[in-house]
Formats: structure tokens, C-alpha cells, sequence
């Protein structure tokens, strides 16, 4: 469907460019890079020439020279002043364009919860990958459920943080199609280093579009004996697997596997019955019933998961014996 | 320099000015630390205030501006006694000495007793900081002589009250902490005076126990108006 | 050529040393504290990079490598980096460098030591009682809500604080108040303006740390909620709360090295520090505008573009004086005559590699590239260079410089400068590496990673054992210079200095007559001397020997 996700790109510092900013972020990156190696080319041959020449031997001794030099230290002063001043100008208004999207952006909601990114689209979608169309400016309207995360995106040069309590906006404008990775950049934990996911870039609106369409309509169109397929497709997106297996290890959560119609012991001592009602108040209420053994960090999916999801999950729940 | 004739010089000063003098640097250096420490609160303070001046107006009026201000009126009375006991020492007058540092722990002991009150008052009317934040609507009528919680005389009570009181725990609580810390700095010299330490040829610890405080005295002034007298 | 008596033998038991008022001592203890917990530090890196020489589990889970990353930063930076060179170092040369007798509080200076000690108690209390696993940055709200032992550990860096607080007061004191006559400030030797700009950052710097750290403590213990969202309160507030201190910080552990790059430059090519004056003002003009910088930790955090703009800008600003640091001690090889000395050798080694620091610096600065590469390994790498391309060399530096002042003898010198070459290499392989992998989009505090990044990842960890091996070399000749060390005479370098006029090791007092100073670096005033070695002054015969 689309083209492989490609690692390191091109060049020996950088990545792919894949948004329509990344050029000027790498051009100034290039030019940083280029002085500094000029200066730092110039500093050590001046070093290791002075080290050779003026290293003691016999008969070799220090001459006196002036302890300060007027003219030289002006220009050594000056000179790399206008360089910085130079290579301010250009960050800031760089900057000032990875900022300021234009003015038909097209909007999607990203949440940040530990260890996920969850994209929810205008028509309430929700999947856990940047689905978006080529060639459009995209916003994201950014919060976290829990800690401060950060989405970066390499390949588009883009990262701003999540913060909780609050919404922060990026953008980007993606020509290529193709998959390029999201990272979590602010260390948020256990699992920091695998809360990725992915920018999957159309090959056309319509393509989007479809796509689109489709995630909505994903668990309508299942036949009643398939719901639990939905279920599982939810159980992998929505941030359930980040903490529950289903293979009966324990994680964060308790494993799924194994654990319909039986009781489960809680941390209050008394017992629950892993039912319908159990599994919606657990979902909806999470702090309501704790597991023994385990912690309340479970973030509520009240508002974020409809009723007929939960019943996909149920169902899903029934089938790992 | 015998040192019979200068007994607290230490050996790696030359003249007991220098070492005074050592001294007075260090001590004010001391105090500017204070003050950042104390800054990064009053900073706290200016944003939310900033931001959500609605909480500040609402909930001051949960503090008792009258022992606040007797507070205040308290601290600056043992100011003026200790820095007259300064002086005492200076001119070597042992009893007045004696008698201006225990009026001035006196005021201490007095400016903690009314802390006490204050705070034993939010404690009861559920006026606490943060999560603990859960208000006794019904505690205006059993409200302690002195120290009352008055309905809201104007609006309703805005969301994220707990603020104020976060703010007002921890600027009164590291004050009070400091306060603490002084009495006791000043009954170690009280007991040094006692024992006729000080005299005009020495009153270094007098002198800078005095200025720290003159700093805790003077972070009131400035925690009174901010926390008590919000309009 | 060694004294019979000196400080280190004219009194003798533990409570002597533990009790002790005499700077030199304290220096001393300091130094062997400090470099312990350089050890510590760099047990977990190891085993921080270890971890990562392979993708998934190497030797660890991802919670204890979180802990071990968070152990290796707070060790490094509290226990470590901060207090070294001025606690250490400073401590012992500073008082002697002004012919006083100790510093101005030596009190004071004995308890700066002793906070020292039960701040590490702390910290190493909450490491052994399960660790903690935020970061050594304690980011809210990730730090309010972990279940590790954040408040034990911001208790232990609380008290260190104060150790540092009460250290930057001793100094700042002493060196108002202590110079000698004729010593006026532009005749002090730029190590003393070094500590000076540094003390002040200590002391207005730290307590702003002791207060962020309070109310980490208070929103932990009594929730108080000023950096929790969900009553009101501001989670990106503690990062200025904390910047404010971190990066001011980060002037304190670079100020003193650059200080002893200027003595060492100077003295081991036998020429007069070129640009004395622009040097010791900007050792001030830099602890003053690294309080103006914090925000550019915080570029994409959300603060206001104007914030941004502002912060950047003077960021830039601050990168001038220290370039220009770097052109006054080329000027001051220029027509020299250079011994490479393993202290010279350092010295050098500090330019190239904290060349590299600053310069990288640059890109971080530039607001647009920085969106990039912040949070990535970009900027451990760029750290790395200036912490310890700059700290830790010009500690290395110092170390062999001042050595046979300390103790008496003389360093294998064939040895030092084996090590030398492992720790360039090893230290340039681990972390030049980590620039190239960052660019590339690799994020840090990363306990896994894709697989592209896997060779940047060996490299580097191979890199890291390198250095490892040049640290215990250095160790190894160290430790055995004091056993079997040659004799070290007065002056071994040729310093003109005050420390250098007196026996070394110096006696319990520092000065049998108190020099009276004159040109720091006047090297005309000394001459080689045939008889006990090193050099000695036209101007004090037979001082300092008993």
C-alpha cells in the first residue's frame, strides 16, 4: 500500500526531509555546522602548529611578546559577534515558520497518555497513527492525559511538547508519501523509549479520505460474530496493550488472557467477577476496582471510548482463554 | 597582637577589623541567599496572582487581617528591641542586653503563638493546601473567638481556591520555619550574654544575629500586605 | 627536598582530619569525595551503556535503567561536577594563592564538607532503597506522581545546596577580604576571578534550587498542587523554577576549569597569560548573563515566542567571551616554550574538546534548528563535550598541575600521558558519535531504539570503555605516585603564583613568611634551580623551606 518506512536518510548529519520546512531547518543546520568546523579546523592547526613550533627544546627558550593586542582582540571579538547575530536572525525566523501554520490547516486532536499517541480526526476517528492526506498543511492540537510527552518527528524536523492541563500546537506540511516515525521526546517513564508511532502520508485526498471513512465505520460493518476482531484492533490501538498482555505475563495491568467469567482477587481484599459490568466500570472507572498486586494508574477512558467500542472489547475480552 | 589583649582574633586574621569585617560580608551574603530562596515564592505568588487574581480576592478573606497585623505590629516592636540590644552591647550594658534579647525572643514566642492560632484555625475549617483543600461550609458558626471563616461577601467561590492556600502555607510555613531558627539563634546569645561575653571589644554575634533578625522581620512586612491585604 | 613537617603529617587520627580547620585538609577530603563519586557516576554510565550496546534487554529492564540513567546525571552533577574544582581544588590552592592562612570561615568551610557528606548519605540512602526514575532534571509532573524515592534523593541535593551556598560564601570573602597587601584585584591570578565568578553564581544561584526543590517536596508529601494541572497549578512552571538554577549551574562547573586552563596555559609554556583584564571580567560577565539563558532549555515546552526570541539571543551572547577565552590562550602559546606536561597536555586537550562543546552549542542556540534536536543525543553529546571535554579535562589538568603541591611528588609522567591518549580517544569515540546519531533523530533516555541507530549505539558504548580504561591507568599512577612518587620540589613548573613559594607539600600553616606578591605571571622573576629541581624565585630565596 505505501512505500517501506526508510531509516537514517541521506546524509551523513540528517535524515529525510520530509515536510516543506525541513529544507530550511537543515540549510541553517548545515551553515551552523559548516562554521563550526572552520572554526574548529582553524583553532586546532593553530594550536598544533604553535605546539610544534614553540615546544621546549635545548636552547629553545620563551620570547616576550605583548600581553594584549588592541586590534586583534576587536576583531576577534567582532567577528564572530556578527557570525552569532547572523546565525540568531536565521533560527529565529525559522523558527517563527515551524510555528505559524497556514490558514486551511486541516486539524487533528493528539492526545499523549503513557505509552501512547492517540490521533482523534474531525470526524471523531480515533487510531494510533498520523493518517494524513499529501501536499496540506496539518495542524495537531496537542494535550497529555498524565505527564508532559513531546511529539518529534524527525524526517519533518518538528517536536513540541504535550503538556497536561493545557494544548500546544505544531504543524507540518508532508509531500512525499511514505511512513515516517514519531518519537516521544520527553522521557515520560517505563516505556518512553517505545511510545512510537507513525506518519502515514497518502497518496492522494481521496486515498486519505477512504482511509478515513473506513476507520469510522470499522466496527459497524463487522459482522456480529467478527465484533471481537474490532475489540482487538482496539485493544492494540487505544493504549490497552501498553500495560495488559494477552499472553498471561503480568505488566503494569493485570493480563488479559484467561481472566473472563473468573474472579480476581482486589487490593481491598474482597473479590470481582470479570463480567460485562466489571469490565465497563474498570474501562470507564478505573480506580473503582484494583487488582491485588497491582497499582491505580490506570487513566480513565471516559468520553474516549463509545459504548459500542466497549462492547468490540468485551467480546474480544471473551475470546483469550 | 597578644593574644590576651585580643582573645576572639582567629589565627588567620591579622586585626580583629579585618575579621569583623569578614564577618559582615559573610552575613549579608547570608541574607541575599535568603532572599532568593524567599524570591522564588514571591515569584510563585506574582504568577498565579497574575493569572488568576479572582482566587486571591476571594480567599484572603479567610485570613484574619487583625492577627495579621498585630503580627506584623509584633515583629517590628522586637526589631526595635533587638536592634537597641545591638547597641547595648556595644556600650557593654549587660542587663539592658539581657533584657532587650529576651523581649525580642519574647516577641518571638508571641508572633509564633498567634501562627499557631491561624493555622489551627484553617486546620479545623478544612482551609487546607492543595489536595487536602475541603472547606466547612457550616464552620462559620463555630469559628474560635478571633479567627473566623466569613461567608464570601461578594460571587461564589471560583474552581482552584487550593492555590491561595498552597501559597499561604508555604510562604508563612518556611517564614515561620526562619522565625523558629532565629528565636533560637538569639537565645544562644541571649545565653552568651549571660555569661558576659559581649562587650565593646566584641558583639560580632550579637550584631549579625540582629541583622538575620531584621530579615525575618522584613519578609513580613512584605508577606502581610500580599497574602492579608489583597484588594 | 620534602619537609619533615607538613600539613598531612603535623597531626595525625581520624578525629584530626574529620575535625579538621585547615583548608587544605578539607581540600583534600573533598577531593577524594568528589572523586569517588566520579567513580560511582561512572559505574552506572557504564552500565548505562552496556545496556545499550544491544536493542532490547541487554543486562537490564527498562525501570532499572531508567533509575541507572537518573543515578549517573544526579551523581554526577550534585556529588561530582559541582563541587570539585572550587571544593577540591579550590579549597586547598585558594587561601595559598592569597599567602593567607586559611580561608575566611574555616568553620564554615569545615561544615560545607560535612553537608557534603550527609547530602550524599541521602542520595545514596534513596539509591539503595530502590533508586529513583525521573531524570536528574525531576520534571513535573512525571516527579509528583512516580512512586520511586524522589523526596529522599531532593532532600540529599537540598543539603548538598547548602554545602555549595556556604563554600561560594567562604570564597567570596576570602577573597575580598584576604588578599595581601599589593594583591589588588587585577593582580590576582585568574584561577582566584575564576572562583570569584563562580562563588557568586553559588550563592545566588543555589538557594533558587533549594526552594524548587521544597516545593517538589511539598506537592509530593502534602499536595499542594502548584505544578499539578488538575488543582490549578503549572507543570512547566517548574521548569523555570529549575532552569533558573541548572543553567547558572552549568557556569559553575566551567568557570573554575577555564580558570585553571588560563594558570596551566600560562605557566607550561613559560609566557605571561595574553589578555589577563578581558579574562577576569569575563569570568564575571559570564556568571552574570548565565542567569539571563535559562529559557533555552525550554525552547519547545510552549513558552511564548517572545520568550524564545529573547532567550536565544542571549544565549548567542553568552558564547562570545568564552570563544574569545579560547583565542587569548592560543595568543599565549604564540612564541612560548612549551613542555607537554600531562597537565599541559590536558590543557590543550581542553581546547579542542570543549571547542567542540561550544561550538555545538551554536546549533542549539538557533531556535529553528534546536526544534530538532532538543531531547535528543545531540544535546548529551554537546554536554558531554563541555562537562567533560571541559570540566573533567581541566580537573584532570589541575589535578597533575597542583599533585606535587598537594602530596609532595612528582606523577609518572610516560603513564599520564598514555592515559591521555586512551581518554581522548575513548571520550571523542563515545560521545562525537552521539552527535551524529541525535541529528539523525535518535531521542535520549531511550532504554530501546530502532534499528538504525544500532552502530552509532556499539561505537559509542565501545567508545566508553576506552575512556574506562584511561580512568583506571590514572587512578592506578596516581595512587602510586604517593607511595613511590618522586620528591617534588617547591616548584616544579615554574608558577609565580604565592602557592609556588612555598614547600610542597606546604606546612600546616602555609607560609613560614608571608610572600608579598607581585606579577602572577612574570616568569622572568624565576630561574631553574640546579640544586632541588623545578625552579626557583629571584625574589624569595629560601622561603617556605624548613
Amino acid at each position: 500500500m505505501l512505500s517501506s518506512f526508510i531509516g537514517t536518510g541521506p546524509g551523513f548529519w540528517l535524515p529525510r526531509q520530509g515536510s516543506t520546512t525541513a529544507a530550511g531547518v537543515d540549510y541553517l543546520f548545515n551553515a551552523v555546522t559548516a562554521i563550526s568546523i572552520f572554526f574548529f579546523v582553524l583553532i586546532t592547526v593553530v594550536l598544533l602548529y604553535f605546539v610544534w613550533k614553540y615546544r621546549a627544546r635545548p636552547g629553545h627558550e620563551a620570547k616576550a611578546s605583548a600581553v594584549h593586542n588592541q586590534k586583534l582582540e576587536i576583531t576577534w571579538t567582532v567577528i564572530p559577534l556578527m557570525i552569532v547575530v547572523w546565525i540568531f536572525w536565521e533560527g529565529f525566523t525559522g523558527f517563527l515558520n515551524l510555528q505559524m501554520p497556514p490558514e486551511n490547516a486541516y486539524e487533528v486532536q493528539v492526545l499523549g497518555q503513557k505509552w501512547k499517541w492517540l490521533f482523534t480526526y474531525p470526524n471523531g476517528v480515533v487510531d494510533d497513527n498520523l493518517h494524513v492526506p499529501p501536499d496540506e498543511p496539518i495542524r495537531l492540537v496537542m494535550t497529555s492525559q498524565d505527564v508532559i510527552h513531546s511529539l518529534y518527528v524527525p524526517d519533518f524536523r518538528i517536536k513540541r511538547d504535550a503538556v497536561p492541563g493545557r494544548y500546544e500546537r505544531e504543524w507540518f506540511q508532508a509531500e512525499e508519501p511514505g511512513e515516517y516515525q514519531i518519537f516521544c521526546a520527553e522521557y515520560c517513564g517505563t516505556s518512553h523509549s517505545a511510545m512510537l508511532s507513525k506518519v502515514i502520508v497518502h497518496r492522494s485526498r481521496a486515498e486519505f479520505e477512504k482511509w478515513l471513512a473506513d476507520a469510522g465505520n470499522f466496527l459497524d460493518k463487522l459482522p456480529p460474530e467478527k465484533l471481537w476482531e474490532g475489540g482487538q484492533k482496539l485493544y492494540n490501538q487505544r493504549g490497552c496493550k501498553q500495560c495488559h498482555s494477552v499472553d498471561g505475563v503480568a505488566g503494569i495491568g493485570p493480563t488479559f488472557k484467561g481472566i473472563w467469567g473468573h474472579k480476581q482477587a482486589l487490593k481491598d481484599g474482597s473479590q470481582a467477577t470479570v463480567d460485562e459490568n466489571y469490565v465497563r466500570e474498570s474501562i470507564l472507572n478505573p480506580q473503582a476496582k484494583i487488582v491485588a498486586g497491582f497499582e491505580p494508574v490506570m487513566p480513565t477512558y471516559q468520553g474516549r471510548l463509545k459504548d459500542k467500542e466497549i462492547t468490540a472489547i468485551i467480546a474480544y475480552l471473551k475470546t483469550l482463554e | 597582637m597578644s593574644h590576651e589583649a585580643t582573645p576572639h582574633l582567629q589565627h588567620h586574621f591579622e586585626t580583629p577589623e579585618q575579621q569583623f569585617d569578614a564577618g559582615k560580608l559573610g552575613i549579608w551574603l547570608f541574607l541575599a541567599t535568603e532572599i532568593l530562596l524567599f524570591g522564588g515564592l514571591f515569584c510563585a505568588y506574582a504568577i498565579y496572582r497574575a493569572n488568576h487574581p479572582e482566587i486571591f480576592l476571594y480567599a484572603h478573606q479567610f485570613l484574619d487581617k487583625v492577627l495579621g497585623g498585630t503580627n506584623t505590629v509584633i515583629l517590628l516592636c522586637s526589631s526595635l528591641t533587638m536592634a537597641w540590644a545591638v547597641r547595648a552591647s556595644q556600650l557593654g550594658q549587660r542587663k539592658l542586653l539581657i533584657t532587650l534579647l529576651s523581649l525580642t525572643l519574647l516577641g518571638g514566642f508571641g508572633f509564633m503563638g498567634i501562627k499557631y492560632v491561624e493555622y489551627k484555625a484553617k486546620w479545623e475549617h478544612g482551609l487546607l493546601p492543595g489536595t487536602h483543600f475541603a472547606p466547612h461550609e457550616e464552620a462559620a458558626n463555630d469559628s474560635p473567638p478571633g479567627e473566623g471563616v466569613k461567608p464570601p461577601a461578594h460571587g461564589k467561590r471560583p474552581s482552584n481556591v487550593q492555590i491561595f492556600f498552597g501559597i499561604y502555607f508555604l510562604m508563612t510555613g518556611l517564614h515561620g520555619i526562619h522565625v523558629l531558627a532565629g528565636m533560637g539563634a538569639i537565645t544562644w546569645i541571649l545565653v552568651r550574654s549571660a555569661r558576659g561575653e559581649f562587650g565593646p571589644d566584641y558583639f560580632t554575634p550579637v550584631d549579625f544575629v540582629g541583622l538575620y533578625w531584621h530579615l525575618v522581620d522584613l519578609i513580613w512586612i512584605f508577606l502581610f500586605p500580599l497574602l492579608y491585604l489583597v484588594s | 627536598m620534602t619537609p619533615k613537617d607538613h600539613y598531612l603529617n603535623h597531626t595525625s587520627g581520624f578525629a584530626s582530619w574529620a575535625f579538621t580547620l585547615d583548608h587544605k585538609r578539607i581540600g583534600v577530603m573533598y577531593l577524594v569525595a568528589t572523586l569517588g563519586s566520579f567513580l560511582l557516576g561512572g559505574l552506572a554510565a557504564l552500565a548505562v551503556r552496556t545496556e545499550l550496546i544491544s536493542r532490547g534487554p541487554t543486562i537490564m529492564d527498562a525501570d532499572t535503567y531508567n533509575k541507572m540513567f537518573t543515578l549517573h546525571g544526579a551523581v554526577m552533577v550534585f556529588l561530582f561536577i559541582i563541587p570539585s574544582i572550587p571544593a577540591a581544588l579550590g579549597n586547598f590552592v585558594l587561601p595559598l594563592m592569597l599567602g593567607a592562612k586559611d580561608v575566611a570561615f574555616p568553620r564554615l568551610n569545615l561544615m560545607s564538607f560535612w553537608l557534603w557528606v550527609i547530602g550524599a548519605l541521602f542520595c545514596i540512602g534513596a539509591v539503595i532503597s530502590g533508586g529513583v526514575d525521573t531524570g536528574w532534571t525531576f520534571y513535573t509532573p512525571y516527579s509528583t506522581t512516580t512512586n520511586t524515592n524522589v523526596i529522599a534523593t531532593t532532600l540529599g541535593v537540598f543539603i548538598l545546596g547548602f554545602s555549595s551556598i556556604f563554600t561560594g560564601l567562604n570564597f567570596i570573602v576570602t577573597i575580598h577580604k584576604l588578599r595581601p597587601l599589593g594583591m589588588t584585584w587585577f593582580k590576582m591570578p585568574l584561577f582566584l576571578w575564576s572562583l570569584y565568578g563562580t562563588a557568586l553564581i553559588q550563592v545566588l544561584a543555589t538557594p533558587v534550587l533549594g526552594i524548587t526543590l521544597l516545593l517538589l517536596i511539598a506537592e509530593r508529601a502534602l499536595g499542594i498542587g502548584i505544578f499539578d494541572p488538575a488543582l490549578g497549578g503549572d507543570p512547566v512552571l517548574f521548569q523555570h523554577f529549575f532552569w533558573f538554577y541548572s543553567h547558572p549551574a552549568v557556569y559553575i562547573m566551567i568557570l573554575p576549569a577555564m580558570g585553571i586552563i588560563s594558570e596551566v596555559i600560562s605557566i607550561h609554556s613559560r609566557k605571561h597569560i595574553f589578555g589577563y583584564r578581558f579574562i577576569a571580567l569575563s569570568s564575571i560577565a559570564i556568571a552574570a548573563f548565565g542567569f539571563l539563558v535559562w529559557g533555552h532549555h525550554m525552547f519547545v515546552s510552549g513558552q511564548s515566542g517572545m520568550a524564545n526570541a529573547i532567550f536565544s539571543a542571549l544565549t548567542f551572547s553568552v558564547a562570545i567571551p568564552s570563544a574569545i577565552k579560547v583565542f587569548n590562550w592560543l595568543a599565549t602559546l604564540y612564541k612560548g616554550n612549551i613542555h607537554l606536561t600531562t597537565a599541559m597536555i590536558y590543557a590543550l586537550m581542553f581546547i579542542i574538546t570543549f571547542g567542540i562543546g561550544g561550538l555545538t552549542g551554536l546549533h542549539l542556540g538557533a531556535l529553528a534548528v534546536d526544534v530538532h534536536l532538543h531531547d535528543t543525543y545531540f544535546v548529551v553529546a554537546h554536554f558531554h563535550y563541555v562537562m567533560f571535554g571541559g570540566t573533567v579535562i581541566a580537573l584532570l589538568a589541575g589535578l597533575h598541575h597542583w599533585w606535587p603541591k598537594m602530596f609532595g611528588v612528582m606523577i609518572d609522567e610516560r603513564l599520564g600521558r598514555i592515559a591521555a591518549f586512551f581518554i581522548f580517544v575513548g571520550f571523542n569515540t563515545t560521545f562525537f558519535t552521539q552527535f551524529v546519531m541525535g541529528s539523525h533523530g535518535m531521542p535520549r533516555r531511550y532504554y530501546d531504539y530502532l534499528p538504525q541507530f544500532t552502530v552509532y549505539h556499539r561505537i559509542s558504548t565501545i567508545g566508553s570503555y576506552v575512556m574506562a580504561a584511561g580512568f583506571f591507568l590514572i587512578a592506578y599512577y596516581l595512587l602510586r605516585s604517593l607511595f613511590r612518587g618522586q620528591a617534588a620540589p617547591m616548584n616544579p613548573y615554574g608558577g609565580n603564583s604565592l602557592e609556588w613559594h612555598t614547600a610542597s607539600p606546604p606546612p600546616f600553616d602555609n607560609f613560614t613568611t608571608t610572600p608579598k606578591a607581585e606579577d602572577p605571571y612574570d616568569y622572568d622573576r624565576l630561574v631553574p634551580d640546579e640544586v632541588n629541581g623545578g625552579y626557583r624565585s629571584l625574589t624569595y630565596e629560601g622561603v617556605g623551606t624548613r
